[in-house]
Order: structure tokens, then C-alpha cells, then sequence
């Protein structure tokens, strides 16, 4: 909590995306998280990328459920879309406004206990579905907000704040999703936007569903020594494997990249995202190789983080099912809804 | 395992080193930009407090005169003012300064006093004006015996000859000059000084000159001797104002100069009777010399200024002056303004009554016989040291517009605390360089969570505009002051203007997580962290660039974590204390910087070397 809000300067040099806006048009609420909470890091990271692409703020849609990350999309985009569902059901409600409008851009944003414990089965269902929205998965290994029980995500070993240890095994967002056939897999930490706003973008961007699972530290409930999702261990044990950048069609690829370094991955928007493998011997194209990979180094202790795997050629929800691609709201009424005598005539035929 | 490796860069900009007193006082940039470093933020939040005694006692204690000061300084402070950099315009220093003074209660048991014992080291002062009292508000409380000389029948300087009555009224400095002479100073009007040789055998233990730049600058161009009796020299014109031995001036006047004794001597003609008053400007507006407020102050009384117009002679006929020709011109600028080629495009005859030349200032010192022992260098200015305002004979010391040309007021109230300093020191049988260091004094502001004891939260107030007398109203007298000072209302909102850029963002990097709390929180974008690097490069990391380089770049020790650096772009922080605010660890403090620079009598009292 602050005692002010952040004010509103017109900051005489300020920078303009390609609409006139600032970032600041691009930002909300004071958030109310304890100081020094990744949330807010992330949040600060989903601002920026939304100004960076130019998403005009009321063709956006967020949605959360319960949960510390849940508040957080009050504290970004204040004109665009949003709602706050039940727990766990982000995904359901998700899904819906995306069948019913796929012209706008949908971030859900939801925490590991909100997709990993009640709301796992709507987490598993919507990256099966590949519904085209991207998915902000803030995770911190603690029920922050009850006070730091261990959640599904904690490791084995990770210590609470008052020392009891944990003996369960963690639920991975990452190999879930990979083995759940995501299309889009990615892990960050709050503590490097370096990384994080280029995959916010590319998330954005990408066709389908895409998974960014970003370590966000509890400051008050999970930042001692003993956790292993606190600053220091984040930290000492980060991996970027692999680095991504959003490139639009209208921008060509710059040429710093080294040749054989970077893979161009076109996307559906003509625009693409470029590739840079900071580990020589990882491939985010190769879902078996990602999985192994990333489960042998896991279990190392290691946090390999990046965009661990990318595939655009599979279809989204709207394709598999056929779904319109005219928001359902721009239909005369008569249209969408012919009356009881075509709804007769409709189950007549499945007589 | 660990961080990756190019985070960590050993090379690059070595950490800022906050504990240099200059690092602290260059980011209050108004107290920087203050020749006598007038601890701005600080008399303002007093201010708001309605402290206005405070205030004024503050700010004495640099400028001497406030009330003076708060009316007509250059206002160097103002220009540099980090909301002008940040928003549009800057905080109303000048006129916060006038609040001050004039709500003051009875401050006259506050100021420094005669001591009962003298110390037997007599000084003498030549010139009533900033520089000599300023050296006598020094020098006398510590028991030297000052008497000023003075030829008029009354002190002030160009501040009483020269600034009309309706900028600056004659009570205002009258008070603020009795508070210097109340300590025992001796002031001796309608006493010149027409020889050195003859005052340095009077043995002083010490002579200040502070004669000022009392010689206008002549204009020797075809009909000026004709034309003599209407032309008219700005500076002794308007000496000759003040002592009501000018009484009126023709209906059309031109003022030559486009200075701040210009924009005095067309108001002034104004008031004494001319209706159409124009001032003649050689260069574009760009070039003027005037301070931006008075040529507005100048506009919004009709006065018309006009450009590119190079005065070539003036008219005569049958003896009496009825106007001046002047080439037109036209200016070839490059890029950045500045001129590079220029051409007569023709010639224009303006008809006038009057001509008021106000294109400069002179030193006049024909009363130093070249033979009294003082050095005269380049323009034929005696010789000065820059630091120690001693002159080529040991005992004789030069400040104010006297040693080194025309500059303003607060300059030579500045050369006046130099000079008492060395004075002292003379006296003392020291060396007359000796100084004190400027020393910074910081203490935490932090009251409790996200409280604390300085008004953090930023104000979007536009400037407020300086209230004027009716235009139908102040041509009366010469005296209507035409400013009538803020209103509570316009004090209230102004002082909320201030950033309180002397409360620093004091960074303690052991204790940084490196959370980013800070750097999402930052409504300008002004920090982040990132490996260390070159500081081109690390400028062009945040968020909005740091291409001020006039402005620091904060650089903190290498962050636990990750070996990483904070960065800080110190040109557009707002000090509105959110980092500190929403950071975990307290890494980030706002503290109160006191930037201690020391007057004479420090040098008595403290350990002077």
C-alpha cells in the first residue's frame, strides 16, 4: 500500500507508441500488493509490452481469478476489458469471450494456486482447446494471501517461513503444458523484464495458446533463506536458454543477431519471433527434446527459463470449431438469434 | 551455478561517490545554480508551513536581502529548476522569496549583532550598494569596525539609482539595508572617494571596493552631439529619476538596448510621460539580453520592441532631436541558432522626442591613481584574484560589479562573502586563500510507513501568475509598486510546485533484492538495473534514455544478488520518495540533504585552517 497514487506527469519528453499513447495510458490502479512483490514486476512487464505493441487498451481483455496475481489486473490497463471470476475459472470465462469475440486480445492472468490447485482441470482444458489468449501463470510457490501455506508448485525441500518442509512433489507448469500439447511454453522470473517483456509480446502475438510461467517472489511469505522460489535462489540458479523477440511485419529482422544463432518463427500476423538460443544444444522446436531437457535440469535445481518451446502451425480454438471470426455483438439480433422455428427446424435435423 | 555471467561486469563506471558534497548540492539544482547558493527547497517547505520568519532568516543567511531579492534578482535559479526540465515551467522561486519577506514578523532580535567588543581592525567600504554591505552584514557582528563611503545622500548603489521605485520600493530596501547598518556599521553619505593613495594612507586594516559599473555606454554615432540635449545616457537617466531631478520626457521615446536597463528606462519613460515608447533592438529576439519576465512585464504596458533595426545616426533639425535612422537588417542563423552571416536590407527613419541609450555598462575608476600600487590588466580593470577577490595590493579587496565587470545583484552579494572571508583572514594573518570545504549533511525523512516529513506527493499545479496593479492605475506615481505579490491562495499552490529536490534518493546497495519494486513504481522512469557498462551505454539502458548529460548518473556499488548496478538518471527523478515508499528492504531513503557552506563567521567559529 502507498499513501499516494502515482501521479500523472506530462512528462515533456515522454515516449509515444504508434497510437500517441504513453506508457503511462497504459497502466491502472496503485496496486496494494506488499512492496516489493514480483506481481508487481510482472505487471509493470505486461504494461510495457501492451504500449510497445500498440494493442489499442479497449481491444484488450484481462481476466483473472482469486488470488494475490489475480488483483493484479487492476493495477494495469485501466480502459480495457476485465473481469475477475470465481477461482480457478479464469480459463472457462476466458474461453467463452474468446468464442464470442476473436478480434481482441486476451491475457488471463492467475497464480499457482489458482491454476495448479482448484483450478487445474480449467488450466488443463484450455491449453488442450488452444484457445488464443495468453496466460500469465505468477508464480511463487505460497498461498500468499492466506498467509504462505505451500502450494502445488512448491518443491520438494523449499522451506516456509517458519520452517516446516515441504515433502510433496510440485506440480510444473511447464511440463504439464508441454505434455498437454501447449503451443506456445515459457518460463521467466519477475526479476529480468530483459527477458519478460519481449515474451509478454510474443505470447501476445502468437496464435493460440501460450503459457508464460513466470517465478514471482512472495516478499512477506516466501523470500527467506531455505525457499527455493525466493530472490537469491532465483537468482542464483537462473538460466535463460532461450531468449525471444517479437519482430512486426512491418520491421525487418535486424541483422545483429549472428548467423545460425537466431530462428525466425513466422507467426500468423505476417510479423515473427525471432529466436536466440542461448544454449547451443537446446531446440524450443522439438516438444520431446524441450520436455527432457527440461526435466533433467529441473531436477538439477536449475531454472531454465526463456521460450522453451514455440509451435504456430497448429490450430486454435476458433479454427478447430469453426468459430466465426465476426465478434458475435456486431450480429443483428434476428441473425443471432433466428427464433424457436429455426431452433425447431435445426434439431429436426439431427432426428 | 549461478546468475548468468554478463550480468556480471567488473569494468565500467566506478560507483558514485555520494559522500562529495558537490554530488548532493548539484542535484538542487537551484541552490547549484545560485551564485550564493540559497538553500531553495528548504526556505519553501517554511514557507508552507507558513514560517515565514524562518523563511526569511534562511534565506539571509545566503542572499542577505530577500526582500530585495525576491523583487528583482536574475533569478539564476529559476532557469535551472528541475520542474522546468520535467514538465514546462519552473517553481516561482523569486516571488516565494517576496512571500517571505513580506508576511515576516519582527525579525530584528534574530539578526547577528554589534559585540560589546570590537576586535580593533578597521575596514573601510567604498560604494553603498550589495557587494560593501554585504561585507559589512559579514565582517561587523565579529567586531570589525565598517564604514562605508558613500557619494550620494543615500546607500543602495545601482539598487536605489538604478532599479525604479515601482520594482523595487524604496521601503523595502531602506529596511533591509538599516538591518546591516543597525550593527554598527558607519555609513558615510555625500562622501566620495576620490583617491586610493589617500584612503590607503588613512590606514585601514583592509579597503573593499564596491564601486559597482557606474558609466553607461556611449553610442558615438553622426548627431549625437547635436542632438545631445535629448539623448540621453539609461543609467544616469535614471539616477537622474530617482533623485527627482528628472521630472518628464518627450511623448515618443526610443530606448536603445534591448537589455534590463533598457526594459527600466521604457517603463520609466512611461510613467514620466511619453505615450509611445519603442525599443530598438540590433538582433532577433533570440539574441535579447533582457530577462524573459521584465520584457513581458515591459509588452503588457505597450511598450513595443522592435527587432533587426541597427541605429545609424541620429536626426537633427534646427537643433532639436526628432529622430533616429537605423539600418534594417537580416540574420543568417544556422542550426542551433546562432548567427552566421547578416545583411543592411535597407533604412528606416523613426521620428522621436527622446533617445535613451542603454547598451551597456563601464567601471570607472579614474579616482585609483595608476600609481597607488594596484596592477590594471585587460580592459583596464585592475587585477583580481577569482577566489580570493584580493587585489595586487594585499589589503585592498574588489567585489560586486567593481571586480569583474556588470553581473547583478546576487553575484555580488556572493563576491561580498568571498571577500569578508579573505578579509578575515588578512586580518588574522592568514593565508588569504584559506576556505572551508562545503560539507553535506543527510538525515532520513522517513516518518513511519509511507509517511514522511516533506510533501512527497507531486503536484500537477501550473505556475501561478504574479498578480499586477491595473494598467490604468500604475502610471500615476513613480513609486506604485506594479507586482502585488502572491496571494495566500497562490502561496499555498506554488510551494506544492517545489519538488523538494533536496531530499535525495539515498541508495544502500547491500541491502537491495533486487526486486524491481523501485523501477516499476518510478512514475519517470529514472532508475533500473542492469549490468554495469560504459556510462554512454548505461544511459541509454533506462527506460527514457538519460541524454542530459549535464545531469548525473547515479551508480551504485555492485547489487549482492546478481553483481548488477542500480542506475539513476538524476535529471528527471521528481524526489516523490516511491521507490523508497515500495521498497522491501529499505535499500531506498529519502533523506534531507543540508549542503553546509560556510561565511566568515564559520571560519571563527568552526576550525579554520
Amino acid at each position: 500500500m502507498t499513501s499516494f497514487a502515482k501521479p500523472h506527469i506530462n512528462l515533456k519528453h515522454a515516449k509515444r507508441n504508434a497510437l500517441g499513447l504513453t506508457r503511462h495510458d497504459y497502466e491502472g490502479a496503485m496496486s496494494t500488493l506488499c512492496a516489493g512483490c514480483g506481481h508487481d514486476s510482472v505487471t509493470a512487464c505486461m504494461a510495457k509490452a501492451f504500449f510497445e505493441l500498440s494493442i489499442e487498451p479497449h481491444r484488450a481483455v484481462k481476466i483473472s481469478g482469486i488470488g494475490c496475481s489475480s488483483k493484479t489486473t487492476a493495477y494495469f490497463l485501466s480502459e480495457s476489458h476485465g473481469n475477475n471470476t470465481v477461482h480457478g475459472r479464469m480459463p472457462s470465462v476466458a474461453t467463452g469471450a474468446a468464442a464470442a469475440n476473436a478480434g481482441l486480445t486476451y491475457i488471463g492472468v492467475s497464480g499457482d494456486g489458482d491454476s495448479l490447485s482448484i483450478g487445474m482441470g480449467q488450466f488443463a482444458h484450455a491449453i488442450r482447446r488452444n484457445v488464443n489468449m495468453l496466460y500469465m501463470l505468477e508464480n511463487n510457490g505460497v498461498y500468499g494471501l492466506t498467509k504462505g501455506q505451500f502450494s502445488a508448485s512448491a518443491d520438494i525441500g523449499s522451506k516456509s517461513k517458519k520452517g516446516e518442509v515441504n515433502l510433496s512433489p510440485p506440480i510444473d507448469p511447464v511440463t504439464l503444458a508441454l505434455s498437454l500439447g501447449a503451443t506456445f511454453v515459457a518460463r521467466a522470473f519477475s526479476g529480468d523484464r530483459e527477458q519478460l517483456v519481449p515474451l509478454i509480446k510474443a505470447g501476445l502475438k502468437h496464435n493460440g495458446f501460450g503459457l508464460i510461467d513466470v517465478i514471482s517472489p512472495c516478499v512477506s511469505f516466501n523470500d527467506h533463506v531455505g525457499s527455493t522460489k525466493s530472490y537469491a535462489h532465483t537468482y542464483k540458479y537462473y538460466h535463460p536458454a532461450v531468449h525471444a523477440d517479437y519482430v512486426p511485419m512491418s520491421e525487418e529482422i535486424k541483422t545483429s543477431y549472428a548467423a545460425g544463432e537466431a530462428v525466425p518463427v513466422e507467426l500468423h500476423d505476417g510479423g515473427s519471433i525471432v529466436l536466440r538460443k542461448l544454449d547451443e544444444d537446446y531446440d524450443p522446436r522439438d516438444r520431446g527434446a524441450a520436455y527432457a531437457q527440461i526435466a533433467e535440469r529441473d531436477a538439477k535445481g536449475e531454472i531454465v527459463t526463456g521460450l522453451l518451446y514455440i509451435d504456430e502451425s497448429r490450430e486454435d480454438m476458433a479454427a478447430m470449431n469453426k468459430l466465426t471470426s465476426r465478434p458475435l455483438n456486431t450480429f443483428p439480433y434476428d441473425e443471432l438469434c433466428p427464433g424457436s422455428d429455426a431452433l425447431t427446424a435445426l434439431q429436426k435435423g439431427f432426428r | 551455478m549461478n546468475a548468468p555471467d554478463g550480468w556480471k561486469h567488473k569494468e565500467g563506471v566506478p560507483p558514485t561517490n555520494t559522500a562529495d558534497p558537490d554530488y548532493f548540492h548539484k542535484v538542487v539544482d537551484c541552490q547549484w545554480a545560485c551564485p550564493a547558493h540559497t538553500p531553495v527547497p528548504a526556505y519553501i517547505r517554511l514557507i508552507a508551513q507558513g514560517r515565514f520568519s524562518d523563511a526569511y532568516i534562511l534565506n539571509r543567511e545566503s542572499n542577505v536581502f530577500p526582500g530585495i531579492l525576491g523583487r528583482v534578482c536574475d533569478r539564476p535559479c529559476e532557469p535551472a529548476c528541475r520542474r522546468d526540465r520535467v514538465e514546462d515551467e519552473p517553481v516561482a522561486i523569486c516571488r516565494l522569496k517576496r512571500v517571505a519577506a513580506d508576511h515576516k514578523d519582527d525579525i530584528t532580535d534574530r539578526l547577528p549583532k554589534k559585540p560589546d567588543k570590537m576586535n580593533g581592525k578597521r575596514i573601510a567600504l567604498i560604494g553603498a550598494g550589495p557587494a560593501s554591505f554585504t561585507v559589512a552584514n559579514d565582517l561587523a557582528p565579529l567586531g570589525y569596525e565598517c564604514t562605508i563611503f558613500e557619494r550620494f545622500d543615500v546607500p543602495g548603489g545601482l539598487m536605489r539609482t538604478n532599479i525604479p521605485a515601482f520594482r523595487l520600493p524604496e521601503k523595502v530596501l531602506a529596511e533591509e539595508l538599516g538591518y546591516i547598518l543597525d550593527m554598527g556599521v558607519d555609513l558615510r553619505l555625500n562622501t566620495p572617494v576620490s583617491s586610493m593613495k589617500a584612503l590607503l594612507a588613512e590606514g585601514y586594516d583592509a579597503i573593499f571596493v564596491g564601486t559597482g559599473a557606474p558609466k553607461g555606454k556611449e553610442l558615438n554615432l553622426p548627431g549625437r552631439k547635436e542632438g545631445g540635449a535629448n539623448i540621453h545616457i539609461g543609467i544616469d537617466w535614471l539616477e537622474s529619476v530617482a533623485f527627482e531631478h528628472t521630472k518628464s520626457i518627450g511623448k515618443k521615446v526610443l530606448i536603445i538596448g534591448v537589455g534590463n536597463t533598457a526594459m527600466d528606462c521604457c517603463r520609466t519613460s512611461l510613467r514620466l510621460g511619453a505615450r509611445d515608447v519603442k525599443v530598438m533592438a540590433r538582433k532577433p529576439r533570440s539574441f535579447f539580453k533582457a530577462s524573459p519576465w521584465e520584457l513581458e512585464d515591459a509588452e503588457a504596458e505597450n511598450v513595443e520592441i522592435i527587432v533587426n533595426h541597427s541605429p545609424k545616426s541620429f536626426v537633427v533639425e534646427k537643433g532639436t532631436l526628432v529622430g533616429m535612422v537605423f539600418d534594417k537588417m537580416e540574420y543568417q542563423l544556422d542550426e542551433k541558432g546562432a548567427i552566421i552571416g547578416q545583411s543592411i536590407i535597407g533604412e528606416e527613419m523613426i521620428p522621436c522626442d527622446d533617445v535613451i541609450l542603454a547598451i551597456g555598462q563601464e567601471n570607472a575608476f579614474e579616482w585609483i591613481e595608476r600609481d597607488a600600487g594596484l596592477e590594471f590588466g585587460k580592459w583596464d580593470m585592475p587585477v583580481v584574484d577569482e577566489m580570493t577577490f584580493q587585489s595586487t595590493v594585499p589589503n585592498v579587496f574588489f567585489g560586486g560589479d567593481a571586480a569583474f565587470g556588470p553581473k547583478n545583484i546576487i553575484w555580488a552579494v556572493e563576491h561580498g562573502h568571498q571577500a569578508a572571508i579573505s578579509i578575515h583572514q588578512f586580518c588574522k594573518e592568514r593565508m588569504v586563500t584559506g576556505r572551508l570545504s562545503n560539507e553535506v549533511r543527510l538525515s532520513s525523512t522517513k516518518m513511519g510507513m509511507f509517511e514522511w516529513r516533506y510533501s512527497n506527493s507531486f503536484d500537477g499545479a501550473e505556475r501561478r501568475v504574479m498578480p499586477h496593479v491595473e494598467l490604468a492605475k500604475r502610471f500615476k506615481d513613480l513609486d506604485v509598486e506594479v507586482e502585488l505579490g502572491f496571494t495566500p491562495e497562490q502561496t499555498a499552490t506554488e510551494v506544492q510546485r517545489c519538488l523538494n529536490c533536496d531530499v535525495q534518493t539515498v541508495f544502500d546497495a547491500p541491502l537491495c533484492t533486487e526486486c524491481d519494486a523501485c523501477i516499476d513504481i518510478c512514475p519517470v522512469d529514472c532508475l533500473t538495473i542492469t549490468p554495469n557498462a560504459d556510462e554512454p551505454t548505461l544511459r541509454q539502458r533506462l527506460e527514457t534514455p538519460a541524454v542530459n548529460t549535464e545531469q548525473a548518473l547515479f551508480v551504485s556499488e555492485a547489487l549482492p544478488l546478481t553483481e548488477r548496478v542500480m542506475i539513476k538518471d538524476e535529471n528527471i527523478c521528481l524526489h516523490c520518495g516511491l521507490c523508497a515508499e515500495r521498497c522491501p528492504t529499505a535499500a531506498w531513503d529519502m533523506q534531507e540533504s543540508e549542503i553546509i557552506i560556510h561565511h566568515v563567521e564559520d571560519m571563527v567559529t568552526g576550525a579554520a585552517k
